[in-house]
């Protein structure tokens, strides 16, 4: 009878999977902010205030799934700020150094100085067995401490930086900014290999239950390792895109944006506990609050209010993914009775 | 939460490390010596009773907030809001003496809203069972927020000299501040409560195993509660001190400062999964920090570095005692005694 169901009524059920989803309320948090703005003032939605929305979001997008994917494993990445900091101002340098270097590498040479210094991260993790809170609160200001000693106070401007370099941060392909591109292609390629590949899913393994995980073969502190490089690479990816957006670059690149990155994940409704959570969440929720930040102006909110706000949010979303696991497992006692 | 799963419970159980652990509290109340030693003879007017002062007076923020925060790191949580806290309540106090309320008012009123703010983190932690780890970066944020809401982006300094300075008053000539006693009249209190009474063993119960220490009939959440109190109630302390001190009551006072406490607290021996370390190893961890940045800055090492040196000392903290555990296994198969 309940395939039959299933049969007569496909549609339905998707349906009803998807408004159950996480990613769903928070897209329905975004999508009421917006209309309660639009309300207030119409032009909050026109070409050139999406344009901008996307723009500003594209680097919490991409630091966001990073950090889904650390989140996932039952870990947590402080140290982002301070990997995009230290990527945008080597961006600069390298630039100064060799104006003519394509585009296209030095997003590589991005990737790979923040490959290298999530590697840092994951290496002290998996290997020394300790949590990862205390190791990326220390390369947090590890990382900044290289930033500002290689500064020493100095500052690039856009000037510094070739053309085609800053055409990135600034151009569009049909309308749509190229950064929102690139985080587009970011978060597509990470959802579809976190869901579709064995490998993928193994990070969901390892943070749902790490013995479990363990005893079916899976090498827990090389796949938390590798969560790592990927958020540091991201990280890095994250810094040649910011010193391409704003072209003006000294030692405090990013700092801070840590908070808004674990917010941005937590309320895209990546549960902290690990094991639950998907990408595609996390974006939804760095453009959450980009969008929160711009709005709060618009609806005569003091942007004194955005922190506090953020703050609230992580609350409400841990509290929600509480409840929601309490239910679940409610359910699941509930059908054992049944069974047995 | 993250603490939990990462914890090696199998390592742990195989290797005793309470042997180590002592080790490892000489080992810091040797460095604090050494150091001394080292920066009296190196560094040019350390040792003298104007910068004794000096470095006494820039500890009491961090000797007072790793009071309550190696409580809570004891039980397997943390408490990343202190800082948060301290700045939500410099602003409060510069808003109400904007007001014009005597200080007699301000601050019980102060304090009241400090252990009420740890109340929040204490309710969402121990009666709705949130992991601690992620409430205090949600009210880290919050608390911040909040600190901008009170004040924006101005700043309060319209407070008599005569307070700030008397803040600053020394004993005699000998350098040492007078307000240093009470904090370690506090201190002293502290580690008599977690050395020598029940309610302190309780709190290595619950560190070691809580499903043990609840069995054995101790209320593990009405614990918690009252420590994320107590947290918030010393972290307010610190606000007002900081607002006094400085003269001046601002959003972004205190910011960072957790880091430092945290640092403090893992280097004098305290294991980031719980259950283990002491106050004594903790006050030792407090005045290593103080006097290699007190002793740096003398040598006029930027800020920066000083904080690299803080992140270091912070990885090194957790990852030597695990590195220890690891190359011992490694020397002779089965763990000795």
């Amino acid at each position: 009878m309940t395939t039959l169901a299933l049969q007569r009524q496909p549609s339905l059920a998707w349906l009803g999977t998807l408004t159950r989803s996480r990613e769903f309320s928070v897209f329905l948090a975004l999508a009421i902010l917006v209309a309660a703005t639009v309300a207030v003032n119409p032009r909050f939605i026109g070409a050139q205030s999406t344009k901008d929305l996307l723009l500003n979001s594209s680097i919490l997008v991409i630091l966001g799934v990073g950090q889904a994917i650390v989140i996932v494993t039952k870990n947590v990445d402080l140290s982002v700020g301070s990997v995009l900091g230290l990527t945008a101002f080597a961006t600069g340098k390298i630039f100064i150094a060799m104006p003519d270097l394509p585009v296209i590498a030095m997003l590589a040479i991005g990737v790979g100085i923040g490959t290298l210094l999530g590697a840092v991260n994951g290496a002290l993790i998996a290997v020394a067995k300790v949590p990862s809170l205390v190791v990326t609160l220390g390369t947090l200001y590890i990382f900044r401490g290289v930033d500002f000693a290689w500064a020493q106070g100095q500052q690039i401007s856009p000037s510094n930086l070739p053309e085609t370099f800053l055409a990135l941060g600034s151009g569009a392909l049909m309308g749509l900014p190229y950064l929102a591109l690139i985080a587009l292609a970011v978060v597509i390629a990470f959802g579809l290999y976190l869901r579709n590949f064995r490998s993928g899913r193994e990070f969901y393994a390892v943070g749902s239950d790490v013995l479990a995980a363990r005893l079916y073969g899976i090498g827990v502190g090389r796949k938390i390792f590798t969560a790592f490089a990927i958020s540091g690479a991201l990280a890095g990816l994250a810094g040649v895109i910011y010193a391409a957006k704003y072209g003006n670059l000294d030692a405090t690149a990013g700092q801070g944006l840590e908070l808004n990155v674990v917010a941005a994940a937590v309320v895209g409704g990546v549960a902290i506990a690990g094991g639950v959570g998907t990408v595609y969440g996390a974006a939804i929720g760095a453009i959450l609050l980009t969008t929160i930040t711009s709005a709060l102006p618009v609806l005569g909110v003091s942007p004194f209010w955005q922190r506090a706000m953020i703050g609230a949010l992580i609350l409400a979303s841990i509290a929600l993914d509480r409840y929601l696991a309490l239910r679940t497992e409610r359910r699941l006692r509930g059908h054992d009775k049944h069974a047995g | 939460m993250l603490v939990d799963t990462a914890r090696p419970t199998v390592e742990r159980e195989a290797v005793p490390r309470f042997g180590f652990l002592r080790n490892w509290d000489t080992a810091i109340i040797v460095a604090v010596v050494i150091s001394i030693l080292v920066a009296s003879t190196a560094v040019t007017g350390f040792a003298s009773p104007r910068n004794a002062g000096f470095l006494l007076i820039d500890m009491i923020p961090i000797l007072l907030l790793a009071l309550p925060m190696t409580l809570i790191i004891l039980t397997g949580e943390i408490d990343l809001s202190v800082a948060s806290i301290a700045g939500f309540i410099s602003c409060t106090f510069g808003a109400l003496w904007n007001a014009g309320l005597p200080l007699e008012a301000i601050i019980p009123v102060c304090i009241l809203l400090g252990a009420i703010s740890g109340a929040v983190n204490g309710i969402l932690v121990s009666v709705v069972g949130l992991p601690s780890l992620a409430v205090t970066i949600g009210t880290l944020a919050l608390y911040r927020g909040l600190a901008f809401v009170v004040l924006g982006d101005q700043a309060v300094t319209s407070f008599p000299r005569a307070i700030t300075t008397a803040l600053q008053a020394k004993i005699g000539s000998t350098g040492i501040p007078v307000w240093i006693i009470p904090v370690v009249i506090l201190a002293i209190v502290f580690g008599i409560v977690l050395h020598f009474t029940g309610f302190g063993r309780s709190l290595f119960a619950i560190g070691y195993s809580e499903e043990a220490a609840r069995f054995a009939g101790i209320t593990v959440a009405r614990t918690k509660f009252w420590l994320f109190i107590v947290s918030g109630a010393v972290a307010a302390l610190v606000g007002i001190w900081w607002t006094l001190r400085y003269g001046s009551a601002r959003g972004d006072n205190a910011t960072g400062l957790e880091l430092s406490v945290i640092a403090a607290v893992l280097l004098g021996g305290v294991s980031i999964f719980g259950g283990k370390g002491n106050l004594p190893g903790v006050i030792a961890g407090v005045v290593l920090l103080a006097i290699l940045r007190n002793a740096l800055q003398l040598a006029s090492v930027p800020e920066d570095t000083l904080s690299m040196l803080t992140g270091g000392l912070l990885i090194a903290a957790v990852v030597a005692p695990n590195a220890i555990t690891w190359s011992r296994s490694l020397s002779r198969k089965p763990p000795s005694p």
